[in-house]
């Protein structure tokens, strides 16, 4: 499936594997169900990613957080923005890995889900069709500010203002 | 009032950019149909009835006379002449062509004005105390909190995908006069008892709609530093874990309600502390820099009471009653907060004509610090007018259709626009509530009766408020044929219930009736000084069901 982050298109270096078989895959994307399997079964150079669904306690998801490369938490349809929350959640309890948004999301979610922690976005073939990567590309841009703080990097407008009076205090003094 | 920042200004011009955007490439054919309703409620375009519908943002109901003007502009231009003020503060345009939304996206951005998140399912517009600043009661001006909200709330990269509509309102006073316990989130500024530093009351969980409920207290003291960390608590628990399965229970009251309050308490506080407030919360400066639009202007030294006025109301009893109903004392001596009502008798409620709105920017202007508030009940506010400038104001409000004296009385009455424009309802509500300012019309009994709140919902989403109504009206469909429900006993205040259905739907042409004969149980119970939901409340609801089953049998 087409896969794009915020450079543009790029080519997927994960293997989905049905189950818990991960063999001699150097990169194996394992559903949530398999992990604990495929964990054990894992060599020193493999790495292992897992397919997770929205509905997943982090309470869970925090035991095996560090074992992992990639998380691709699925969004079931563009309107169920619970994987927002989930990735901020992930983010925040201190997952470096990569983050993928699996699902049929639409170009004007790509800056949120960047801001939430994403690296990535897994599209399914028709959502791909229809929204060519230059029109994500042209959307991410499109406010170039928000004003919530801690999502993504310090240009928030809260953040912004802050330097700001700073700056003023500066030259005041 | 805020003022917007170069930030500011961007954002929202951005947003119009970003809109025209999406228009574009649903029209060609990137995005589902489906996939442009939610982008285009979020910029407050519905389909409507007989037509699109545009709902802008008027945050915590304050407005300025230059945007005032802008609106009156935009109706004339592009709707037919006038706009329809809404229970949320907002004002709706009945008639837009989607192809002129961009331009008018554009001169509402000229105004500091927008639609963003006025529908959809995220953090809508938030509300507040329309005498904010200036009621005696008040502990803290709302605003400023309603301004960062606002803030924060715009395209929030987490919250904006939520499991249905999100509402927030805030009130800084002892009197709720914004509905803040039929909120998704309310806010009450109070003091703690022992620091006596000003905090937050926080209420989660109320609603209206097919399951009205009312919002429960999860923090009693909430430092106003870590409002915005614990407003993303909130938002975190109810985005992971409201309903999705089911859109009837989607809001969050549902989930409050499943769970129980101590349940989404412990999570929000769980999520609350560990997450990193100081990175996310605003920083002192930030609030001061918002606080300060909001300072009181410099008033004038005047005494407690104007002569002038004493003397123009003596010589003038109509519009010593205009006054006596539409005016609230004053935090400054001397002022007064007038509320114009919208509600003439026989005019759709809440209806202003682009002739009235700009009648009102001018009265604001010269008048009232250039400043307007509109009203949850759907009426107008100047909030800063010297005393002894209300008579003047009085008589240009009077060749408009603008001096009804009703304020709070049996013809203020909340009504959704109902079957007359909106494609969800059952039953028209408007003419419903024409038939009873009719009935009503007299003067010396309106002030008999006193205050009285009726409010009246075309179908079950509850636009109209009505289970908070005293009496509140709902408009069904049974058969093909218009049934209303009767409720009393409904509180929107700091004592906010819900009220409990009388008996059977009545036809239209008998609610009337119905109206009246409840009203005639309470002028025949009432005790001295008594108002009609305290008579309501200390009688109960058998010897109203009774009087009410009289009309229902008559009819039956
Ligand atoms: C004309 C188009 C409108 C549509 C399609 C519409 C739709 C809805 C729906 C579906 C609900 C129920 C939501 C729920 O229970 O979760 C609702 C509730 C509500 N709407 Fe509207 N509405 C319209 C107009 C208005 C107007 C004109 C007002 C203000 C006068 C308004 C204010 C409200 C309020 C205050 C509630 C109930 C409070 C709550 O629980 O949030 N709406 N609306
Ligand atoms: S209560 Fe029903 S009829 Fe009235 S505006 Fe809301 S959705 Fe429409």
């Amino acid at each position: 499936m087409p896969l794009l982050d915020r450079n543009g298109t790029k080519v997927d270096a994960w293997t989905r594997s049905e189950g818990s078989g991960i063999d001699n895959l150097s990169q194996a994307l394992v559903p949530w169900e398999a992990l604990t399997e495929a964990l054990q079964h894992k060599t020193r150079d493999q790495r292992i990613g897992v397919v997770i669904p929205n509905n997943i306690r982090i309470a869970e998801l925090k035991l095996v957080l560090r074992q992992l490369s990639l998380i691709a938490v699925s969004f079931p349809a563009y309107s169920d923005g619970r994987g927002f929350s989930l990735a901020k959640l992930i983010r925040n309890h201190g997952f470096t890995g990569t983050l993928r948004a699996s699902g049929p999301l639409i170009a004007d979610q790509f800056a949120y889900a960047l801001a939430c922690g994403f690296d990535e976005i897994e599209l399914p073939e028709a959502s791909a069709a229809r929204q060519p990567v230059e029109q994500w590309l042209k959307a991410v841009g499109q406010i170039s500010h928000g004003y919530q703080r801690g999502y993504g990097d310090s240009h928030n407008i809260l953040d912004q203002r802050r330097t700001a009076r700073a700056a003023g205090r500066l030259a005041a003094s | 009032m805020y003022r917007y920042d170069e930030f500011d200004e961007r954002f929202v011009r951005e947003r119009v950019a970003q809109f025209r955007d999406q228009v574009a490439r649903r029209l060609d054919g990137s995005i589902t149909e489906d996939e442009f309703k939610p982008l285009r409620l979020k910029n407050g375009v519905y389909l409507q009835l007989h037509a699109y519908m545009l709902r802008i943002a008027i945050p915590y109901g304050t407005l300025s006379s230059k945007q005032l003007r802008q609106l009156a502009l935009i109706g004339e231009r592009y709707d037919r002449g006038y706009g329809h003020f809404t229970t949320r503060q907002n004002l709706q345009f009945n008639w837009p062509k989607l192809r002129d939304v961009p331009e008018i996206l554009d001169l509402l951005a000229d105004v500091e004005m927008h639609c963003i998140q006025t529908s959809g399912n995220c953090i809508r517009n938030v509300t507040a105390d329309h005498f904010a600043g200036v009621a005696q009661d008040e502990i803290e001006d709302p605003r400023p909190t309603a301004e960062l909200i606002r803030q924060w709330s715009s395209l929030h990269p987490e919250f904006d995908y939520l499991p249905r509509k999100f509402k927030i309102a805030v009130t800084g006073a002892e009197h709720d006069r914004a509905v803040i316990k039929a909120h998704d989130i309310g806010l009450r500024l109070r003091r703690h008892p022992d620091t006596h530093e000003v905090s937050y009351e926080v209420s989660v969980g109320g609603g209206l709609g097919r399951t009205p409920m009312i919002g429960k207290v999860v923090r009693d003291y909430l430092p106003k530093d870590d409002l915005l960390a614990f407003l993303e608590a909130i938002m975190r628990v109810y985005n992971l874990e409201g309903r999705r399965d089911n859109k009837y229970k989607a809001r969050v009251k549902i989930l409050v309600h499943e769970i129980g309050v101590e349940e989404f308490r412990r999570r929000v506080e769980e999520e609350f502390a560990r997450l990193d407030g100081p990175s996310v919360n605003a920083d002192p400066a930030e609030v001061a820099r918002i606080a300060a639009y909001f300072k009181a202007p410099d008033y004038e030294a005047l005494p407690a009471i104007s002569r002038v006025l004493e003397a123009t109301k003596a010589a003038n009893p109509a519009f010593a009653r205009w006054v006596e109903v539409n005016t609230i004392p004053h935090k400054a001596p001397g002022y007064a907060a007038l509320t114009i009502s919208l509600k003439p008798v026989g005019e759709a409620p809440g209806d202003a004509t682009s002739d009235q709105m700009r009648l009102v920017a001018d009265l604001a202007e010269q008048y009232s610090q250039a400043e307007i508030r509109v009203t949850h009940a759907q009426n107008l506010v100047l909030p800063y007018v010297r005393q002894r400038d209300l008579f003047a104001i009085w008589q240009r409000l009077g060749e408009a259709g603008l001096a009804s004296a009703n304020i709070g009385l049996i013809t203020d009455i909340i009504s959704c626009p109902g079957l007359d424009y909106c494609a969800l309802a059952t039953a028209r509500s408007i003419p419903i509530a024409q038939a009873i300012q009719h009935r009503f019309a007299d003067d010396n009994r309106q002030k008999a009766i006193g205050e009285l709140n009726i409010k009246i919902s075309g179908c079950i989403n509850a636009c109209g408020h009505h289970h908070v109504g005293h009496i509140g009206i709902l408009g069904l469909e049974k058969r093909g044929i218009e049934s209303y429900q009767i409720t009393l006993g409904g509180d929107a205040t700091e004592n906010a219930a819900i009220g409990e259905i009388l008996g059977p739907g009545l036809a239209a042409e008998d609610v009337p009736d119905a109206i009246e004969r409840i009203v005639n149980v309470y002028l025949s119970e009432r005790a001295e000084g008594e108002s009609f939901i305290e008579n309501v409340r200390r009688i109960g609801l058998a010897p109203f069901k009774a009087a009410f089953q009289e009309v229902a049998h008559a009819v039956a």
